[in-house]
């Protein structure tokens, strides 16, 4: 369903490839750009002939506070992202381990499919912070020698088994939406059940899962705020910092700023990915 | 008896409530080529996967080589190394190209080196007129060659049993003849191997012996031309007239 030069594209494909303006057509890039234009503009008009907007203007958008703020809170920013970066990582390696241990089989097995289980249950029902919280003050205060003490630590610590607990599920989804036929393949060849997930069920799964993984770490690259509760300075918590010295609340708006630029890459890369793949399945089809 | 390459002895087999197999007797010796026909749910899917262990039986004993597949401790992994088995629908691995889709069994289960498996996949791509295609994606390929890639995967493993479940039924018309013409070369040269068919015309031709599934149990066998000249029992006769009926003979 490839489009071709100098044919009017199908609407129903061009929708689907050019989501922002709802369809590639000239004349339809005009009315989204205009009705666009009239949404804000009420919008805009609306919040700013509100009764207390200059108050709100003078403490939420000061451009000197945001000019004076928005270096010290950028620097900062280069924890979370270090933090996201190496508890991405580690998730990453860490959720398909579950994953694995949960879809094994035989009765033999069950004490370590229970403990996979009760390993997401737990930490997909136990809120973020509570998780930063009682690891990030419990385990330093045990004291305990050779383990390592700090917040930053102990916060990403927390940061990983929450999220590996989500990750892990959306490769089971992957590893189960692979065909059974796919493993009778792989078995009759003589491969054995570990193999068979090594070679044939995890990589189809993995490719499957990209999308939704990607949206989990959209998640958890906000979450690394959290960590902030603990004692460390990253952007939110230089932020907060920022607004006890001046009385104004700009700088929150650096660090909200600072996470936008970094997850609408990934989002729009996610979109992308989600498009390229429904692409390749309607070539698939035809 | 230990010389037949494979024996099925009284093999019962149930889904929940409902029992497919309802005591299967056979022997094949080597080299020969056993056709099953019969309508669809007669069994002879079920029974194809019972003998590589895909499906465990319900009761009953198949020996391969005098090897009891159905043994509680047998090998499982070991038996299906020996038994090649081609799907109706390919089941080839998608995110593998061709020749990976070849050599996985024999570079992880033989153990052979890349370039061996390598050499013994090209080899098999050539002899089938499939070389040019060894890097492409099974997407890109028609099903008939698909198909082909599927028996050629099977064939990789050296197997000394081939199991075909339906091989052409998924097929375009017009794409059956070149995957039927790679299974009567290898029975040419001397493959055993079980078809489960739906090509009369050709179980006519390739078989040495036609076994008739009929709910469950082997109703009726002997030679191709027996079956299907001189059917010995109404069931048989009954069946092959509505196989004509559909133009499918």
């Amino acid at each position: 369903m490839a489009l071709r030069p100098g044919r009017r594209p199908d609407p129903a494909v061009a929708g689907r490839s050019s989501r922002i303006f709802g369809s590639g057509a000239g004349r339809n890039v005009a009315i989204a750009l205009a009705s666009t234009i009239v949404v804000f503009t009420v919008l805009v008009l609306a919040i700013v002939n509100s009764p207390g907007w200059p108050e709100v203007k003078a403490s939420f958008f000061n451009w000197d506070e945001f000019k004076e703020w928005f270096p010290d809170v950028a620097r900062h920013f280069w924890v979370n992202v270090k933090l996201f970066l190496i508890c991405e990582a580690v998730i990453l390696v860490f959720a398909l381990g579950i994953a694995v241990l949960r879809s094994l089989r035989g009765p033999v097995l069950f004490p370590i499919r229970m403990i996979a289980i009760v390993y997401t249950d737990l930490f997909r029902g136990v809120p973020t912070i509570l998780v930063v919280f009682l690891l990030g003050f419990g385990v330093p205060a045990l004291q305990l020698s050779g383990v390592p003490n700090g917040e930053l630590f102990w916060g990403g610590v927390a940061l990983i088994l929450v999220y590996s607990a989500y990750v892990a599920e959306v490769y089971r989804a992957g590893i189960e939406s692979v065909h059974p036929s796919q493993e009778a393949a792989a078995r009759s060849l003589g491969l054995s059940h570990p193999q068979t997930l090594r070679y044939v069920i995890v990589p189809q799964a993995v490719r499957r899962v990209i999308p939704p993984l990607l949206n989990d770490f959209i998640g958890l690259q906000k979450d690394t705020a959290l960590v902030a509760l603990l004692g460390p300075v990253e952007a939110f918590r230089q932020s907060d910092i920022a607004v006890s010295a001046d009385f104004n609340f700009t700088p929150y708006l650096c660090a909200a700023l600072l996470f936008i630029l970094a997850t609408v890459p990934l989002a729009r890369f996610t979109d992308w990915l989600v498009a390229r793949d429904r692409k390749r399945q309607l070539a698939g089809q035809a | 008896m230990s010389d037949a390459a494979l024996l099925v002895e009284d093999v019962h087999k149930s889904f929940g409530d409902s029992e497919v197999l309802r005591g299967i007797d056979l022997s094949v010796s080597e080299h020969e080529v056993i056709c099953l026909i019969g309508a669809s749910g007669s069994g002879k899917s079920t029974l194809l996967r019972c003998i590589n262990r895909i499906e465990p039986v319900s009761s009953g004993r198949i020996l391969v080589h005098g090897v009891e597949v159905t043994a509680a401790d047998a090998d499982v992994n070991a038996i299906r190394r020996n038994i090649g088995i081609v799907f109706q629908s390919f089941n080839l691995f998608p995110h593998m190209t061709v020749i990976d889709n070849i050599t996985l069994g024999p570079r992880k289960v033989l153990r052979l080196s890349r370039s061996d498996a390598d050499e013994r996949g090209m080899a098999l791509l050539q002899r089938f007129g499939l070389a040019e295609r060894r890097a492409e994606y099974p997407d890109r390929l028609s099903g008939g060659q698909q198909q082909r890639v599927a028996i050629m995967r099977a064939l990789a493993m050296q197997p000394r049993l081939l199991l075909l479940d339906e091989v052409t039924s998924a097929l375009d018309p017009e794409l059956v003849a070149e995957v039927l013409h790679v299974i009567r070369e290898l029975a040419d040269e001397g493959m055993t191997m079980l078809i489960a068919t739906h090509e009369m015309g050709f179980a006519r031709d390739i078989a040495s012996r036609v076994c008739f599934l009929d709910a469950g149990v082997i109703l009726e066998q002997g030679p191709p031309d027996q079956i299907f000249s001189d059917p010995r029992e109404e069931r048989t006769r009954q069946f092959l007239q509505r196989i004509i009926a559909a133009g499918r003979m």
